[in-house]
């Protein structure tokens, strides 16, 4: 039998789940942090690390943001085969993010036109909201609170087929060493692979979603974020740009089929505060 | 970091001071800072391009600005939390502004080489803060007061005190960059 999920559903689970997010580091990014902080030798890059945890700890016990920037928000509903929706049921979630944001003292961060009215619109509205049919039955909202800064430091480079594994591996390491600075590493790095101009952008997003302790469903994607996470990592370039040996704490990789002619690739920067979760309807 | 590696510097900065900074120097700050970012700096250029002689209102001679969005207040404090955003995209602006006698700025992420040569020019520094930790830096906090732009909302012109406020030397009056030494 179809399940309708309706808008107030979906309003509902973003209004709860945005304050949650503002005061509390998923705990997967948390034990990342504390893992660096644990094994990291540079100084300046321990004392980063210190101030995170401790940052953590702060904004948790005080219900107050992880960090200033609380993000433009992004809600996807992902839903199965068995499921329903109406066109408009994704209408009640700017309303769940103006309360969120007004009543939780959040930063309200959105401007009304990237180009032609730079005011601010006052309640962090609007949301970026999609629906995305999916195989697996049931439905759940993906939601992440992205930083300007991470997002910034975020690029799509359409290779082509002969640059190959060593190209992706290039590409990201060279966005690595020029953006990592303005991203607030420890990072985690979403990277799409394949689909066309406008999808790969979305395929590495969507891979930040996975927890940074759940490894890769398939064995050749696990392999490869491995590979990509210790080049990552021997640059230096280190926790809050100050050295040593964690500029990332993962990297999150999702492929996709593609044009005989293409290669295209997408890095999304995710920076040390991912505030990003996924929840059951 | 230990105390004994860490300076203590009291706001607005002395000249002779900042030239015994050196990049990757731990340091508290304690005084006032004025946060200011994007929207911001467009309308003080703007106000500048309307004189004469570039003189810094708002009292921004010989201080620092940082470049700062924080969130509305919280907890009892001035600010929920409040950290550094990136500093390259006040470029544009910076070296002018250390021209007509901004001391320093406070941000995270690499400067040009056009800051650094104003940096250098003008005996200023560049100072990072760690990216992030606007809960604990928010705490740092003591009083804040709106100068300009309110209707900016975060990006407002405002007199903050901190107090003990960690950051590292970014660039320093010699032009040494601190993510040169990573």
């Amino acid at each position: 039998m179809t399940r309708v999920i309706t808008k107030d559903e979906v309003a509902g689970v973003v209004r709860e789940a945005l304050p949650r997010l503002a005061f509390e580091l998923p705990p997967d990014i948390l034990a990342g942090i504390e893992g660096a902080y644990g094994k990291e030798e540079n100084p300046r890059a321990r004392e980063a690390l210190r101030l995170l945890v401790e940052n953590a700890r702060i904004a948790r016990e005080d219900r107050v943001a992880i960090c200033q920037d609380t993000g433009s928000v992004w809600v996807c509903l992902e839903i199965g085969p068995d499921v329903a929706v109406a066109g408009d049921v994704l209408d009640g979630v700017n309303e769940a993010v103006g309360a969120a944001y007004v009543e939780s003292n959040l930063r309200k961060s959105l401007v009304r036109d990237a180009l032609f009215d730079r005011s601010n619109t006052g309640d962090n509205t609007p949301a970026f909201c999609e629906i995305k049919a999916s195989p697996k039955p049931g439905a759940r909202i993906h939601i992440m609170c992205k930083g300007g800064g991470s997002d910034n430091a975020s690029r799509v480079v359409m290779l082509t087929p002969g640059a190959g594994r060593q190209g992706i591996v290039d590409a990201v390491l060279a966005c690595v060493r020029e953006k990592a600075a303005n991203a607030c590493p420890p990072l985690i790095i979403g990277v799409g692979v394949g689909a066309t101009f406008d999808k790969v952008a979305g395929l590495a997003k969507m891979a930040l979603m996975r927890p940074i302790d759940q490894p890769a469903a398939d064995d050749e994607t696990a392999v490869f974020e491995r590979e990509l996470l210790e080049a990552v990592n021997a640059t230096g370039i280190g926790a809050a740009a100050l050295g040593g040996s964690t500029t990332a704490l993962a990297v999150r990789v999702k492929t996709a089929p593609c044009h005989i002619a293409a290669l295209p690739l997408a890095i999304n920067m995710g920076c040390s505060a991912m505030r990003r979760g996924t929840y059951e309807l | 970091m230990s105390s004994s590696e860490t300076r203590r510097l009291e706001l607005p900065f002395d000249r002779d001071e900042l030239r015994d900074l050196h990049a990757g120097d731990a340091c508290l700050l304690t005084g006032p800072v004025f946060t200011l970012r994007d929207a911001g700096h467009i309308r003080l250029l703007a106000e500048l391009d309307e004189q004469q002689a570039d003189e810094l209102p708002y009292g921004l001679a010989g201080q620092a600005i940082f470049y700062a969005g924080p969130t509305p207040a919280a907890a009892g404090r001035p600010f929920g939390a409040i950290g550094p955003t990136t500093a390259s995209r006040m470029d544009f602006a910076a070296p002018r502004l250390h021209d007509a006698g901004v001391a320093a700025t406070i941000g995270k992420g690499v400067r040009s080489q056009q800051v650094k040569d104003a940096c250098v020019r003008n005996g200023a520094v560049y100072f990072v803060a760690v990216g992030g930790a606007a809960a604990y830096l928010a705490k740092c906090v003591e009083s804040s007061e709106t100068l300009a732009y309110d209707d900016l909302g975060t990006e407002a012109l405002r007199r903050v005190e901190v107090k003990d406020f960690p950051v590292f030397v970014g660039v320093d009056t010699y032009g040494n960059d601190v993510y040169d030494l990573a």
